[in-house]
């Protein structure tokens, strides 16, 4: 009893039962992921050595990074201004805008994403309102694109919201009141105020966005595998079960890194909860 | 209003559209009785209902679904509430560490934990169980119950605690009958959040799932994967229909409250 008694007092002892959970659930099986890229199919970093020394799988990692920067930069454009329009419209009007945001973030993904393959396919809806020879939008880039930016949205928003919402928009009155034109305030008195949680809620969007699996397996092509993908396919297709798992340290380093820089920025807690 | 302001008005409204008018083609798409699924449909009928409630394939996957959410949601209430506890009103050791851990599997990409869990479950005999995808998605769910009920306990007022003890309650009843009610909308939350979690986890379950077991949204990716299987728009319709009667009534509710 002494040797628990040092971890905690009686409240503190109630972390244990999920703590031991994890351990065994999910920090178990990612310790043995990190030991199989390190040791199958025989000891050493040659897993590693295999992925920097091709081309084919570089690509793939720079696809990622590109993909996942032109989705992060598309959110920004219209998520910005959207969060912004929230804390300034009237109360019913901000309702109806969050209500916007609330219905897709609640809406199953893959309800979301089939609902895309039927508009975006050659003989649907979007290509049936123009003119013409259909214009690819589904197994490409454009594809991913639309699907992931709508996935993304509402955690941006959210998040964008609650620091602009916590902005004194006295401020801005001051600035002009001591001769800044409207534009000049905002981006040297506001933007500032605002650059934390918009840098975080937009890395947040692109660290997702790296790892994601579903909405670029479906809407995109061939020619846009991103590194989840690619580890689905090296473990169902040919058994790579080093190789894959070499993959998914990669990912999780990478992931890991961005996050770190974030939780800098914010409290990554309240930008996870901030959709209920 | 100023031009500028008019721009962004049309900006946010066509960003609204986008976010919420798509996904509604599902709905008139799904009674198409070609099995191409042209819009607007060109003959009417409910075939892929038909084929979606006497197909076993697709009803056991709704089963199953339900069966590990409902699972889902009770394990992450006990794990979650009693660690929310711990966190905000313990001193225990390692507390970075411990609420790292307890916030990784919401940031960790789906597709390495769906990798992960299914070597180690490979070994154990838990792919294709029951058990195996309540233990994942219970992992993947938990952290957004140990948010919202954390948040309902540090607004609590600790001295209704006091006043039922002072008034002769024991600890059980005074949890059961003061702390409970009191944080009962944060553990309303987190049931949400982790029945949605689990029901709608495709990643963790394409990796987990088989002839054995499969869930509904693994049997709707496989039906959207190589080739359209005009049932995924049937169930998509009933899903997302339930998703807005859900919607609704909280939204009422929340008016009636306020």
């Amino acid at each position: 009893m002494t040797a628990l008694r040092r971890l905690g007092d009686g409240w503190g002892m109630l972390v244990l039962p999920l703590a031991a959970f994890l351990l065994v659930v999910f920090v178990y099986p990612l310790a043995s992921v990190l030991a199989r890229s390190l040791t199958d199919p025989e000891p050493g970093l040659g897993n590693y050595a295999a992925f920097f020394d091709s081309p084919v799988y570089l690509d793939v990692l720079g696809n990622t990074f590109v993909t996942a920067g032109l989705v992060t930069l598309v959110t920004l454009l219209l998520g910005f201004p959207y969060a912004y329009l929230m804390t300034v419209a009237r109360p019913f009007w901000r309702g109806v805008l969050m209500a916007a945001v609330l219905v897709p973030f609640w809406t199953s993904l893959l309800v979301r994403t089939f609902a895309w393959v039927l508009l975006l396919r050659d003989t649907g809806v979007v290509n049936a309102l123009i003119p013409g020879e259909p214009v690819p939008l589904l197994r490409n880039l454009a594809g991913i694109t639309i699907g992931m930016v709508q996935v993304m949205l509402p955690f941006a928003v959210l998040p964008m919201y609650a620091t602009m919402r916590g902005i004194d928009r006295r401020l801005l009155r001051a600035a002009e009141g001591l001769g800044a034109t409207p534009v000049f305030a905002f981006w040297r008195v506001y933007a500032p105020l605002a650059l934390p949680g918009v840098a975080a809620a937009l890395l947040l969007v692109f660290v997702s966005t790296l790892g994601f699996y579903v909405t670029p397996a479906l809407l995109g092509g061939p020619k846009d595998v991103m590194i989840g993908e690619l580890i689905v396919q090296q473990l169902s297709g040919v058994l790579r079960w080093g190789f894959a798992s070499a993959l998914a340290v990669i990912l999780l380093l990478v992931t890991g890194a961005l996050l770190l820089v974030a939780s800098r920025l914010v409290d990554l807690r309240k930008m996870i909860g901030s959709g209920s | 209003m100023r031009p500028g302001r008019i721009a962004l008005w049309v900006l946010a409204a066509l960003t609204a559209v986008y976010l919420v008018l798509p996904v509604f083609i599902v709905i008139p798409t799904s009674f198409s009785a070609s099995s191409f699924l042209e819009f607007p449909p060109k003959e009417w009928s409910g075939r892929w209902y038909e084929n979606f409630f006497t197909d076993p394939v697709w009803l056991d996957s709704a089963l199953a679904s339900l069966r590990v959410a409902v699972l889902v949601t009770l394990l992450s209430l006990v794990l979650g509430t009693a660690a929310a506890l711990g966190m905000v009103r313990g001193r225990y050791r390692l507390r970075a560490l411990v609420s790292g851990l307890v916030m990784a599997p919401v940031l960790v990409p789906y597709v390495i934990v769906g990798l992960a869990v299914y070597a180690t479950f490979l070994e154990l005999g838990l792919t294709q169980t029951t058990l195996g995808f309540v233990l994942v998605h219970t992992a993947l769910a938990v952290p957004y119950v140990v948010i919202t009920v954390s948040s309902s306990l540090v607004s609590f007022d600790r001295r209704l605690e006091q006043a039922a003890m002072s008034l002769g309650a024991g600890p059980v009843s005074t949890f059961a009958r003061v702390t409970l009610p009191l944080i009962a909308p944060g553990l309303a939350g987190g049931a949400v959040f982790a029945f949605v979690t689990s029901f709608d986890e495709v990643v963790t379950g394409v990796f987990l799932s088989g002839p054995d077991l499969t869930t509904l949204p693994v049997q709707m990716w496989s039906g959207v994967r190589v080739q359209i299987d005009p049932t995924v728009a049937a169930v998509s319709t009933m899903l997302l229909l339930v998703t807005l009667a859900v919607f609704a009534t909280a939204g009422l509710l929340r008016r009636r409250k306020s």
